[in-house]
């Protein structure tokens, strides 16, 4: 395969089509003619760009009856391709059964090879959704030597892009060097550089189809990248990160009410969490009426979207869960799996009814509004610098008294307690970041996220247990359980009080690690009020 | 890998013109060919308009201090490669002979390829020296043009016996008929009994045609530039047979 040598852009008059420029150099010529065809592109990533983050590129390219998957570093290196059939659906609906890829597509439905073993391990549990389209009219030339012999391939592109946006993309030339030749094929590259209206690519094609759709890549994260300074006026600050929180919300509505992947309702309850926390911390810095009216909202919003999660954090882990069975065997628990779709199915409709519903709508407009009527005129005082401080400060003293607290016969709640003020204090360090050492941030945040482990798996085991029961009542209810399902849940069960069990033994150290003199430092350096 | 070689004592009959349209069509049919011209005359590498010229020469070449790899070139035809020849190949039994295992030494270098190409057809110069030794030794086939005179039936004889005599792996030959001039009745007498007689002689002969003649003025295979003449059919004969006769798997699939 011949590896493409230099990508141009080509400028010229926006009426006349692109062609391959003519060249001065005579020590080569380009050939005339070159059959056109049409190559129609679908980029593909996650709506977190895990791809492009990790520097791949995936496309689908579809023409003259073929579709091909391919896959590339930034730099066009081929990592894997993969032949898919027939030349239809590039982006239609999922569900058809004719061994094609439909997106979105998660990693288990693409076939098994090359290309779904490099894909897996990078875009984890979500899933593939066409990022932009583009209809490509490809023209090939010959750069020939003065033997006429072929000593490099050009490839124009003339590229419409028609996903998320339509409109026509700059023309792209490709240099492809035969091999053998890459000498002469660069000296014919410095000859087409100071032709006129030729342009060294800057990205590639995927770039240019985004930018020319008026997209960028990586224009999506789920983290609050607000950037703050210590002295803006701390209600400015909020108002500016609650409105951050709520265009995460909203970029991950339609994919939670599709049920694309998991991690949007995930990020959509991280986001209603994170807001939630900011008007229960916010105190006198917002107006009161603010919080009367929008906590219990925000509260609404979170509780009708944990049935759905708690599903979903048990279908993620059913694979595991049932190839760590030893009485038991998968086939048995398989009546466990199919009720927990079952469940999940009426759970998942219950969610897209409530963000659909009135209320829903009602809080969307008019949270904006009454964000933009604080940003309008926000107090001046007191600046966010000391708000950050006094806040992380204050939730820090939180979980440093109510860990203390704990010992080896406090019951679940208070674990689960303390694991709420952990979150509260997490909260803040995200919010706030924007106004901390990036290295002094990290550490800090590291060593409460291995707190939060454990108690996260404390607790999660302690709710799994409880849903499990319920399951199981559940199943005998309605008839869908034999015996031995029953008995392999009871494995699971026990599996749970295990892992809860070792949790629990873990808190101590791990508590005394996040307590002691070096982690009390790490967060003390984040109490220093910023101007 | 299969390794073909179009072999004869003698020059003129038909060799570079057969490795050349064997080497195009097995790549049309999506095999990673490789052609290496070994010929000084280097006739192969110009119908491919490639410039006779390996850098450090045959020299550095059968040593091993130049990679293989390094001299190969791309024709103008998609899955086909060429190891062009080089004046300095005139050279190469000098160089043979200083290696060890000088007999061998022509297999060894193509090994490093085997994941790289399917088929190696080797273009040799007419002679009968260390270089086709080499060639014997490293070919899975040997495709022997013989004009249809009693004297090259003998000389089929004698490369018979000769190759039969080796220890080891010993290369299959197709012999088939090449230059066939149709007002000789001779020639037509002799392309007519001798495949029936012997398996080792294609059922495919070619004729001699101005289309052959014509490729060193087109510089392209016959097989390309006129797919539809007698001389690309017979040639896709030959092909088909040497392919059937080799025990050549399908080709890879295309990317």
């Amino acid at each position: 395969m011949q590896k493409a040598l230099r990508e141009f852009v080509l400028v010229g008059a926006a009426d006349t089509p692109a062609d391959v420029p003519q060249i001065a150099d005579p020590r080569f010529g380009i050939t005339d003619g070159g059959k056109a065809r049409t190559l129609r592109r679908t980029w593909l990533d996650t709506f977190d760009w895990r791809l492009y983050l990790a520097g791949l590129t995936l496309e689908l390219r579809t023409g003259r009856g073929t579709a091909e998957l391919v896959l590339t570093a930034r730099d066009g290196e081929l990592i894997a391709a993969e032949r898919t059939g027939g030349s239809t659906s590039a982006g239609s609906a999922s569900g058809s059964a004719d061994g094609r890829p439909h997106w979105p597509c998660l990693a288990g439905e693409l076939s098994l090879g090359p290309l779904r073993e490099h894909l897996t391990p990078v875009i984890g549990v979500r899933a593939l959704l066409p990022v932009a389209r583009a209809t490509s009219v490809l023209i090939e030339r010959r750069a020939v030597n003065a033997d006429d012999k072929t000593i490099a391939t050009l490839t124009l592109d003339r590229m419409t892009v028609t996903y998320p946006k339509s409109g026509p993309a700059p023309a792209r030339l490709t240099v492809s060097a035969l091999r053998g030749y890459q000498a002469q094929a660069s000296r014919l590259t410095d000859a087409l550089t100071a032709a006129p209206g030729v342009v060294a690519a800057a990205a590639p094609a995927f770039e240019s189809a985004l930018a020319a759709a008026g997209r960028k890549p990586g224009d999506y994260t789920s983290k609050i990248d607000v950037q703050l300074t210590g002295s803006m006026p701390a209600a400015l600050a909020l108002v500016t990160v609650l409105g951050r929180l709520f265009d995460t919300v909203e970029a991950n509505l339609s994919g939670t009410i599709r049920d694309v992947d998991t991690e949007f309702l995930h990020d959509l309850r991280v986001a209603v969490r994170r807001t939630r926390s900011v008007l229960k911390t916010a105190g006198s810095i917002l107006p009161a009426s603010l919080a009367s009216r929008y906590r219990p909202e925000f509260k609404w919003l979170g509780d009708l979207t944990t049935p759905t999660r708690d599903l979903d954090v048990y279908l993620l882990g059913y694979s595991s869960m049932a190839g760590k069975l030893v009485a038991a065997t998968a086939e048995e628990l398989q009546p466990f799996r199919d009720h927990l779709g079952r469940q999940h199915s009426l759970a998942q409709r219950e969610l897209a009814r409530g963000l659909r519903s009135a209320r829903f709508a009602r809080l969307t407009s008019q949270w904006r509004e009454d964000l933009a009527q604080i940003a309008a005129a926000p107090p001046r005082r007191p600046p966010v610098g000391r708000l950050a401080a006094r806040q992380i400060a204050r939730a820090h003293r939180r979980v440093i008294s109510d860990g203390k607290a704990i010992t080896a016969t406090s019951p679940p709640g208070s674990l689960h307690e303390l694991r709420k003020r952990c979150k509260e204090l997490r909260y803040l360090l995200e919010i706030f970041a924007s106004l901390h050492d990036p290295a002094e941030q990290w550490q800090a945040v590291n060593e409460l996220k291995a707190l939060q482990d454990c108690l996260g798996e404390f607790q999660d085991t302690e709710v799994q247990q409880a849903e499990l029961r319920d399951f199981a009542a559940q199943m005998m209810a309605d008839r869908s359980a034999p015996a031995a399902t029953l008995l392999a849940m009871g494995e699971i069960a026990a599996a749970l009080a295990i892992r809860q069990r070792r949790a629990r033994s873990e808190f101590g150290g791990r508590f005394a690690e996040f307590a002691s003199p070096q982690g009390l430092a790490r967060i003390g350096a984040l109490t220093r009020v910023v101007a | 890998m299969k390794i073909l070689a179009t072999y004869n004592i003698k020059g003129g009959v038909g060799k570079t013109a057969t490795a050349v349209n064997i080497a195009y069509l097995a790549a049309k049919d999506g095999y990673r060919v490789l052609l290496w011209d070994l010929d000084p005359q280097a006739a192969a590498s110009f119908l491919f308009r490639v410039r006779p010229r390996v850098k450090g020469g045959g020299k550095a070449l059968i040593a091993g201090k130049r990679p293989v790899d390094d001299a190969i070139k791309a024709t103008d035809f998609d899955n086909l490669d060429l190891l062009p020849a080089d004046f300095t190949y005139r050279n190469l039994d000098l160089h043979l002979d200083s290696e060890r295992k000088s007999t061998r030494r022509l297999r060894s270098l193509l090994t490093p390829l085997r994941r790289e190409y399917d088929v190696v057809v080797l273009d040799c110069p007419p002679s009968i020296s260390l270089l086709s030794e080499n060639v014997l030794h490293a070919a899975d086939m040997l495709l022997v043009p013989l004009i249809p005179t009693t004297l090259s039936v003998r000389t089929l004889d004698q490369l018979t016996e000769f190759i039969a005599d080796f220890d080891g792996h010993r290369p299959q030959i197709l012999a088939f008929f090449s230059m066939i001039d149709r007002r000789k009745r001779l020639h037509l007498e002799i392309a007519a009994q001798l495949p029936a007689q012997r398996d080792d002689v294609a059922a495919t002969a070619i004729p001699a045609l101005s289309a052959i003649e014509q490729m060193s003025v087109r510089r392209t295979p016959v097989a390309a530039s006129a797919p539809r003449s007698q001389a690309a059919r017979c040639y896709r004969e030959l092909w088909q047979e040497a392919r059937e006769r080799a025990k050549l798997p399908d080709p890879p699939p295309q990317p």
